[in-house]
């Protein structure tokens, strides 16, 4: 059984590489008991979405109240 | 070599003319491109060069931009291009600095697991609401800003090689010269500081 720790790293792994199956399993297992590191493995997912927006000017585009771009 | 990794820049419509001839538009975006690429250098100097070859290249191949996105987009493509060829020429660069910070970052975990493992009860990572909104607004990207300007250097940088720049695991391991494991220790640290910076500071705020 994977802690939060293990868990939270082997989930940021998958952002750079597949996971075995074992792994895979594993990381299931916690996930279902565990909602802070679900809470984690969505936010890595934010987090890239939000990095890339960054990179591609998103920031200046921005308006002060939330209104979109496009 | 990678010259040709750069996107089509997506052809938005907009009534704002040339963004090419508006000179207060230029210069914000040369300086958020300078800011971009310093971070990423780590030096001023090779950051502007890296930002003179982009604009350059941007401008030799001039093509009808139909809004300051899709320029800037184009443009952005083309320093991210700039910025990972310099790191990958910097293969043998190594830091003293670097590899001190590298072992002080060794406390980080325990702030955050108990002895097992376990999230301590203050630091669980809570439900993220309206993320999409948080994009498009500009108070958000100062927060963004301020976070990153946290992370100690090396998570920094490696953490935007890998989703800023989006070279892969053996790109950067070359680049900054560490192991794929001391990779994924790094961006693991990154990550979980950066998260909770995020959440403290705009996803779940105390009203």
């Amino acid at each position: 059984m994977r802690n939060c720790r293990e868990t939270t790293r082997l989930l940021s792994e998958s952002q750079e590489r597949e996971l075995t199956l074992s792994e895979r399993t594993s990381l299931k297992f916690h996930l279902a008991m565990c909602s802070a590191c679900r809470n984690f493995g969505k936010q890595l997912g934010t987090l890239r979405q939000i990095a890339r927006s960054y990179a591609h000017g998103a920031a200046d585009r921005a308006e002060g109240g939330g209104k979109r771009d496009k | 070599m990678s010259e040709n990794a750069a996107p089509d820049a997506d052809q938005t419509s907009g009534s704002e003319g040339s963004p090419l001839s508006d000179e207060q538009f230029l210069q914000e975006l040369r300086q958020q491109m300078h800011r971009f690429a310093t971070l990423q250098l780590g030096d001023s100097q090779l950051a502007e060069d890296a930002v003179q070859e982009a604009l350059i290249g941007a401008l030799k191949n001039v093509r009808t931009f139909a809004g300051r996105a899709a320029l800037k987009t184009w443009v952005f493509a083309i320093l991210k291009n700039k910025i990972a060829d310099v790191l990958r020429q910097r293969q043998r660069f190594v830091d003293a600095d670097q590899l001190l910070h590298a072992d002080r970052e060794g406390h980080d975990l325990d702030e955050l697991f108990d002895r097992r493992g376990h999230w301590l009860k203050d630091e669980r990572p809570a439900h993220w609401e309206d993320t999409e909104a948080a994009i498009h607004d500009k108070h958000f990207w100062r927060v963004f800003d301020a976070c990153l300007n946290h992370l100690p250097v090396r998570q920094a940088q490696v953490f935007m090689m890998r989703e800023f720049i989006e070279l892969e695991s053996h790109e950067i391991c070359a680049a900054a010269e560490i192991t794929v494991s001391n990779l994924n220790v790094t961006l693991h640290r990154a990550r979980l500081r950066l998260r909770e910076c995020l959440e403290n500071n705009w996803f779940v705020r105390e009203a």
